[in-house]
Parts: C-alpha cells; sequence; structure tokens
C-alpha cells in the first residue's frame, strides 16, 4: 500500500504541528543537546557571558517580533520597557526579596500593565506615529529613570540583588554529584530555557487564532475589521504581550549584571533590537533569536576583538577613526538598510529558502 | 516681565530650528509618504559641511552657509536616488526603518571623518549681544529668526507659485493623477528630499555657530521636531512652522521657570516637555491643529 510521504500535510492538524517532520525533530533534540552541553564545553567566562547576554536578548526580540513582525507596528520604545523590567526587579528581587520566579512574573506583570497603560494612546493611530510616539517614550522613560531616585538610583544607578534560587537549587552554584557549576553555567541553562519557554509561547500565540488575527492586522487592518477582527483590542493585546516579554528581558539582564544605570536603556538599545528582528527576519519566531544570535553577539565581538580590527581605536584617544561604540552603531544601521533592501525577510527567510531548495531537490528552482 | 520676554526669545530662536527641521519632514511626508528619521543626520552633516567650508577653508560666512546647503540637498537627493528609491511601494514600516538605519549609518560616518571633538564654527555672530530697551538679544538668535523666516518665505513663494512647487503638491495630492499629467515623481521625490536637507542644514549650522558649538550629538535635536510636525499636522506645511515655534516657546519657557514652577518635575523636565505635547495633542486632536482629518469608513 502506497503511503503519503512524510513532507506531505493533509489536514490543518498536521500543519499546525510544531515539529512535524523527522528532520524538525532531529534539530529539536541536537538544540537540547546543545543546551544541555554548551556550558560544560564552553567553560570560559567571555564566551558564556556573550551566549547569556544574547539569551536575553533574543527573549526580548521575540517579544518585539510579536509586535512588529506579526502585528506590524513599529515600536521604539522596547528599551523603555526593557529599563522598567530591570527597575521592577531591583525592587522585587531585591528590596521585597522574592523567589525567582515572582521576580520575573512581577517583572512581567509589570511590563503588561505599562503596555496596556500606553497601548490605548498610540495604538489608535496608525503607522507612523507609533514610532514617532514611541521614540518619545524613550526620551520620557530615561527623564524618569534619572529623576525617580528612589527606585532607580537616579543617574548612578542602582545594585539588582535578586535570588536565583529555583527550589532547593541555587542556579548561581549548582552541585550534581559533586561536580560544581559557576554562576555564569548555571545563568546559561536559566537564560536559554525561558528563550526556549517565550518561544513556544509566542509560536503558540502566532499560529492559533490570535496570531491569525495580528497577521491580518498588519497585512490590512481595515480588511481585517471587515471580517470581525476588532484591531483596535488585539494591537494592544499584542502591545502588553510584547512589552511584558521585553519586561522579563529587562528582568533577567538587571540581575545577571547586578548593576543597572539610566543610560543603558537609550534609543540606541531600541535601534539594537529593531535590528534583530530585522536581520533575523520579521514574523519568525525561529529569526528573532537567529537575529539575536547574529546581532547580539557583536558588540561583543567587536570590543574584544577591536585591536585586530583595522581603524578601530582600542581607547579613547588612541589610534584609528571610529570607536568601538561608534562601529557598533554604524553596524546596527548598515544591517537595517541591507537587509532590508537586499533580504526584507531576514536570515530566517534565507535559511527557509536553503530548506526548500535541499527538501524539493533535484526539482529545486 | 524683562525675564519672560527673554525666554520667549529664547523660545523663538529654539523653535525656529524646529521649525526648519519640521518643514523638511513635512516636505519629504508630502511628497513620498514617508517620515525621515534620517533628517537628523542630515542636519548634523549640513553643521558639519559648513565647519569645514567655514573654518577649515577659510570661507566667507555667508558662502559657507550657501555651500554647505547646496551640500546637503546634493547628499538629501543622493540618499533618496540610492536607497529610498529602491523602497517605493514598499510598506511605510520598511522605510522608516530604512530612515532610521540611515540615522544611525550617518553619525558615525561624522565621527569617524570629523572626530568627537566639540568644533567651533567661524562665524560672525560669535557673543555679540545688542540690547533693546533692556532685553540682551544674542546677534545669532536674531539671524536664526532671519533666516528661518527668509527661508521659510521663500519655501512657500516657490511652493506655491512655482511651477515645480505646483508638480510637487499635485504629487502630494494624487501622485498616479500627477505621473498622468506629464509629472516626473522620481524629480519631485529627490527634490524634496533635497530642499528637506537644505532646510535641516540651515538649522544644523545656525546651531552649529550658538553656545554649544557643533559636536556629533548635534543632529539629535532633529528628534525634538517630531512632535513640532505632530503639533502642526503631519501634512501640512504651516502647521510645521507653527509647530516648531510653539514647541521651541513652550521647551524654553519650561527651562526658563524650571527652578520656580518645575522643580517638583525633577533636572532637565524642558527636554522631554515636546514629547509630552506631543502625546497631549495625540490625545485631543490626532491630526494636528492644522493637518488633514484622516477620513476612514468602515
Amino acid at each position: 500500500m502506497a503511503r503519503p510521504h512524510r513532507n506531505l500535510v493533509r489536514d490543518h492538524g498536521q500543519d499546525l504541528r510544531l515539529f512535524g517532520t523527522p528532520a524538525a525533530r532531529t534539530g529539536l533534540v541536537a538544540m537540547l543537546a546543545v543546551f544541555a552541553v554548551l556550558p560544560t564545553v564552553v567553560r570560559e567566562d567571555f564566551w558564556l557571558s556573550v551566549l547569556i547576554y544574547v539569551g536575553i536578548t533574543a527573549i526580548g526580540a521575540i517579544g518585539l517580533n510579536l509586535l512588529t513582525g506579526y502585528c506590524g507596528q513599529v515600536s521604539l520604545g522596547h528599551a523603555f520597557f526593557i529599563g522598567a523590567g530591570a527597575y521592577c526587579t531591583a525592587i522585587a528581587g531585591g528590596t521585597l526579596g522574592l523567589p525567582l520566579p515572582l521576580w520575573l512574573a512581577a517583572a512581567a506583570m509589570v511590563g503588561a500593565a505599562l503596555g496596556g497603560l500606553i497601548g490605548p494612546f498610540t495604538l489608535r493611530l496608525r503607522g507612523h506615529y507609533l514610532a514617532i510616539v514611541t521614540l518619545g517614550l524613550v526620551f520620557v522613560g530615561e527623564h524618569l529613570w534619572r529623576n525617580l531616585r528612589p527606585v532607580t538610583g537616579g543617574n548612578s544607578g542602582t545594585s539588582v540583588t535578586a535570588s536565583t534560587a529555583l527550589g532547593p537549587v541555587d542556579l548561581s552554584r549548582i552541585e550534581v554529584a559533586g561536580e560544581v557549576y559557576s554562576r555564569n553555567q548555571g545563568w546559561f541553562w536559566l537564560v536559554w530555557a525561558l528563550v526556549g519557554l517565550t518561544a513556544l509561547l509566542a509560536k503558540n500565540l502566532v499560529r492559533t487564532r490570535p496570531g491569525r488575527a495580528l497577521q491580518a492586522i498588519r497585512d490590512r487592518d481595515q480588511a481585517a475589521e471587515v471580517i470581525g477582527v476588532r484591531a483596535g483590542r488585539y494591537k494592544i493585546a499584542a502591545f502588553m504581550v510584547s512589552s511584558a516579554i521585553a519586561a522579563v528581558a529587562g528582568a533577567l539582564f538587571g540581575a545577571y549584571q547586578q548593576f543597572v544605570s539610566p543610560d543603558e536603556w537609550n534609543l540606541l538599545l531600541s535601534i539594537q533590537y529593531i535590528a534583530i528582528v530585522i536581520v533575523g527576519g520579521l514574523g519568525t519566531i525561529f529569526g528573532a533569536v537567529l537575529g539575536a544570535i547574529f546581532v547580539g553577539a557583536l558588540p561583543a565581538l567587536i570590543d574584544r576583538y577591536s585591536d585586530v580590527i583595522p581603524g578601530v581605536q582600542t581607547s579613547v584617544g588612541g589610534d584609528g577613526f571610529i570607536s568601538v561604540f561608534a562601529l557598533n552603531q554604524a553596524i546596527f544601521g548598515v544591517l537595517i538598510v541591507v537587509f532590508l533592501v537586499v533580504e526584507p525577510r531576514g536570515l530566517a527567510g534565507i535559511w527557509l529558502r536553503i530548506k526548500t531548495y535541499f527538501r524539493t531537490w533535484p526539482f529545486s528552482y | 516681565m524683562t525675564a519672560l520676554l527673554q525666554n520667549v526669545f529664547a523660545g523663538l530662536s529654539l523653535g525656529c530650528t524646529y521649525a526648519l527641521v519640521a518643514l523638511g519632514f513635512v516636505v519629504i511626508y508630502k511628497a513620498t509618504g514617508v517620515i525621515n528619521f534620517a533628517q537628523g543626520g542630515l542636519l548634523a552633516l549640513g553643521a558639519y559641511l559648513g565647519y569645514t567650508f567655514s573654518t577649515s577653508l577659510a570661507m566667507a560666512f555667508a558662502v559657507a552657509v550657501v555651500l554647505a546647503c547646496l551640500a546637503a540637498a546634493v547628499a538629501g537627493a543622493a540618499v533618496e536616488r540610492i536607497v529610498l528609491r529602491r523602497m517605493v511601494g514598499q510598506p511605510p514600516f520598511a522605510v522608516i526603518m530604512i530612515t532610521i538605519g540611515l540615522l544611525f549609518v550617518i553619525e558615525p560616518v561624522i565621527t569617524a571623518i570629523w572626530g568627537f571633538e566639540n568644533l567651533q564654527v567661524t562665524n560672525p555672530w560669535n557673543i555679540d549681544t545688542v540690547t533693546v530697551g533692556g532685553l540682551v538679544l544674542g546677534v545669532r538668535d536674531l539671524w536664526t529668526i532671519g533666516l528661518t523666516a527668509a527661508a521659510v518665505v521663500g519655501f512657500f513663494l516657490f511652493f506655491r507659485h512655482s511651477d515645480f512647487g505646483l508638480a510637487m503638491r499635485a504629487t502630494a495630492f494624487d501622485p498616479e493623477a500627477a505621473l498622468a499629467q506629464g509629472i516626473s515623481a522620481r524629480r519631485v521625490y529627490a527634490v524634496s528630499w533635497a530642499i528637506a536637507a537644505a532646510l535641516a542644514a540651515l538649522a544644523g549650522i545656525t546651531l552649529a555657530a550658538g553656545p554649544g558649538g557643533l559636536s556629533p550629538s548635534i543632529g539629535f535635536i532633529a528628534l525634538a521636531a517630531f512632535p513640532a510636525m505632530i503639533l502642526g499636522g503631519v501634512d501640512s506645511p504651516t502647521g510645521a512652522v507653527l509647530g516648531g515655534l510653539v514647541i521651541g516657546l513652550v521647551e524654553a519657557l519650561t527651562r526658563g521657570y524650571q527652578d520656580h514652577l518645575f522643580a517638583w518635575a525633577g533636572d532637565n523636565v524642558s527636554v522631554i516637555v515636546p514629547y509630552l505635547i506631543m502625546i497631549l495633542i495625540l490625545l485631543v486632536r490626532p491630526y494636528g491643529l492644522l493637518g488633514t482629518r484622516d477620513v476612514r469608513r468602515i
């Protein structure tokens, strides 16, 4: 009896499967293996911290991609929500001394609440306005962070001492069978597990009814309203979810770094996230993670190898014509422009093209 | 009273800078439907070109200003031709992101060429002042207001009474109908960018001649011109000028009375006042003071 090919999709349920094909299941197993083993292989603190920052960035980027990639709303205010999450953790994790799941949840709720508060003002305006209003949000936020001294410590910043204990296990110092794992290794597992969770959550959101509604709004909001999608509500909901995820990223950022100052939540951070979702691929969860790896690791790598890249100043007033900071900024800008002009679907688009080529081989075109 | 007038004068001077930048936003938005975040980059570029002509090449200041505006106009048109032309017909989101990307490219390029140091532009105004009835008026501020008025009047004469201005208005109104009448949309787009860049360059040079001098972050003042554009209405040139002046006045007055009235709001609250005004106007009149009401049927 003839069996259908494993790649053939015959009904909607099959189409919705997350890991439908054997190749995808193999990939999942491989990813889990890398997740479990990587920190024990890469023990150097520099690389581990780069990977942790990349993971935190990936969480934030998934949030922004829900809003920008799926709902089509450009937000430059992501840095504001990330900052809010970090300061929330300074209070919830530090002052109140809540355990890990609770300070993460607190940050998510604060982010969602702020998003729900700001969303209605901005999202009833279409297209361009949101970008400009959220741009204002970054500046207003920066002013708040500098002046709400009891919470944020003003210009000098505040320390974040959040507990990293998960039940009986302290992630800062995991002991398994006599083997002690360092803080960075524990944080790697925590952050990347959360990346997986966030990705799963976002994927489930976008492959079901709310996700289809968001994409309908992105493609044509009036048409979406005509077929019964409440565009206003969904936009605000998307904004809230995106802000909540951003706040979680901020919470992790603050707790890992143990110190935050208002200078970090500036426009460049928002632009970095925009660059990530564009480079990774708008409207794909996978792309947000890919983009975070690509763009998020760049500043750290440039900083580390600045002495071998020609023309880069390694110190203030040193040789070279461009500083590390300026080079980062220029690279974000160039990446945004080049990807939008040349490959609007981003790295995820390139990957999908390669995949399709081999899947349909030898009849590829 | 004198203090109030002094603040109003400072506000007018600042407002003129905003007005020039906002007018540039509106010109590009009307012609191409794009909100140009890279305006600040063009402003900084114009200011640095002004520095090169005026200080490095020791030209007469008036010549330097004109040359810098022309050079910035060419740069603006080139950006439109090389990057934005490819994006015609793409969703507005992608185009906005492109201009944001450009903004973040131009600034490091400027630091790579001219460095980070705060530069002083050779100019005939310096810190000279004239005293009129107890008011101390900076010569630079007077010139800023005068040059802005001249540029705005010139723009409106061009926009309303010249053939090309008519072509621009026609394209803004209906690009396809304009094309059918033989108007080259490409030239309209390029000229719109050139005009916006020249206006931004003028704003940049007058700003750089001021007490703050010239530093790479000078372009960020253009971001505060967004509220001016929104306040006036995104598609109204008159509104942009009006919005710029209002925002400048309110910002200067907030700064002037910071210690008396706004101490509770924290230091430097005047910096975010434009954005607060913008949020307020978006709540009350989303289409701005003079903008066209966006009609939607659903």
